[in-house]
């Protein structure tokens, strides 16, 4: 059977080559912030795939409870995976963008310290997995995310209640009110653009955990049955 | 019922047995934090007004390493003669361990913050200007939250390679909201601004909720495989 990868990852390309015009062309200059708001068009798609990406984690964590299938274990470990690079470009994108408008790299707001917690979680969720071994890794790293998940709502709360002596900044050219038609269409576009690549990085790392799988399963087997042979490997 | 209970009970009388004879986790515990105590005072050198600030920061970092130093050593004892491996076959419920080392675990924290409390005072020359009775509160709930969690984690870790270096890793960042209101209620009760209600209602909470998932979850932690 022929892998539709291919067509896939051009299409993806060519969604990316338009969103990437859009943010830097086709949509109008913000009045006050200038092209630096074209940022942008890079942090919040950046930041609704990267919590679509673990939205989906926690769900194939908790699937994985009660099925104990390896399949969604392979879409787990492949969600969180891109969830941490995306929420990375988030965090990155941020102060860029932050530091000429409000004058500072970092607040510790509770939109922007959850999303560094969540961040520590789930890098804290890839250390589990990479330190653990064998069949017991699956369900130790989704009880984390469960408990992860479970963090995040206190996280947000937390900030909100216990960290209310900074000020609020002010997000100008938000996702709010009075937005430009042309910049809305960007920022969909970019969307779009990156939601699919993300699509096609996780399905490309859910194959190669399911190879890895059975290369695994297929050593074990060759163990039991030759182990003289597995010995001398 | 009866049988959680009795397991329970039976799991904490032997840890708390274990711990008064060769006092280890309590000793090793007490000296860290004692030592981060001294590390702290000589490297800040606060004032009374800026002690009263950051206090609260500083008693529950020690706690929260120390805690550490006691939670690694929890589940190492159980790992001796294969005593996980015989509990994973009898027929007692996996809550009850679970429950029974919390338990203690909690009781040695609480002990040694108990110990720490005189040294704090006198170290960075404190006097709290609110209600001081209700840092006990804080004390127990702020114990418990870090307890729990980390017990449960200290579980997960003992799974992994070189588990002394992962319970850290992943206990931090998921206590992050619970050192936050521990924190901003101890500097709330020692500066006598505001009242420390909210966060003690959110340590509550964060108590019942925590303690809820890690009894739904610990039985697929003890038995993974």
């Amino acid at each position: 059977m022929k892998s539709p990868l291919p067509i896939l990852a051009l299409l993806t390309g060519a969604l990316l080559s338009f969103g990437l015009y859009q943010a830097r062309v086709a949509a109008p200059t913000e009045q006050t912030m200038g092209d630096i708001q074209r940022i942008f068009y890079y942090h919040v798609p950046s930041a609704w795939v990267a919590f679509l990406c673990f939205t989906a984690n926690v769900l194939f964590s908790i699937h994985y409870l009660v099925r104990r299938s390896a399949k969604v274990d392979a879409l787990a470990v492949s969600t969180a995976e891109v969830g941490v690079v995306f929420c990375t470009v988030v965090l990155v994108t941020g102060p860029l963008w932050a530091k000429p408008v409000w004058g500072i790299w970092w607040t510790w707001d509770a939109r922007l310290t959850s999303t560094l917690v969540l961040w520590l979680i789930y890098v804290s969720y890839l250390v589990l997995r990479r330190f653990s071994t064998g069949s017991q890794k699956p369900v130790l790293a989704a009880v984390l995310a469960v408990f992860g998940f479970v963090d995040v709502i206190f996280v947000y709360m937390s900030i909100r209640w216990f960290r209310t002596q900074h000020p609020q900044p002010v997000i100008g050219g938000g996702e709010g009110s009075g937005i430009h038609p042309d910049m809305l269409f960007a920022l969909l576009a970019n969307f779009a653009a990156f939601l699919a690549f993300a699509l096609l990085v996780v399905w490309v790392r859910y194959r190669l955990e399911r190879i890895r799988h059975s290369l695994d399963e297929f050593h074990a087997l060759a163990a039991v049955r030759a182990p003289e042979e597995a010995r001398s490997r | 019922m009866s049988t959680l209970f009795r397991v329970t009970r039976a799991t904490l009388a032997k840890d708390l047995r274990l711990e008064w004879r060769s006092k280890d986790a309590f000793n090793a515990m007490l000296f860290f934090a004692l030592l981060v105590v001294v590390i702290f005072s000589f490297s800040f050198e606060p004032t009374a007004e800026e002690a009263r600030r950051i206090a609260g920061g500083l008693i529950w970092v020690a706690v929260l390493f120390s805690t550490i130093v006691a939670l690694n050593q929890a589940w190492a004892r159980e790992l001796r003669h294969q005593v996980l491996d015989a509990y994973r076959v009898s027929p007692a419920p996996a809550n009850a361990l679970f429950l029974g080392k919390t338990v203690g675990n909690f009781l040695f924290v609480l002990a040694v913050e108990l110990l720490m409390a005189p040294l704090f005072i006198v170290f960075y020359n404190l006097r709290a200007l609110g209600p001081s009775h209700q840092m006990l509160y804080v004390l127990a709930l702020g114990t418990w939250a870090l307890v729990v969690n980390g017990t449960f984690f200290a579980a997960i870790s003992l799974r992994t390679r070189s588990r002394e270096v992962m319970l850290p890793l992943i206990l931090f960042p998921i206590s992050i909201p619970a050192v936050l209101a521990m924190v901003s209620a101890t500097t709330t009760i020692l500066t006598g601004e505001g009242s420390a209600r909210l966060a003690l209602t959110f340590l509550a909470v964060y108590d019942v909720v925590f303690t809820t998932v890690s009894l739904l979850l610990f039985e697929s932690v003890l038995h993974a495989e």
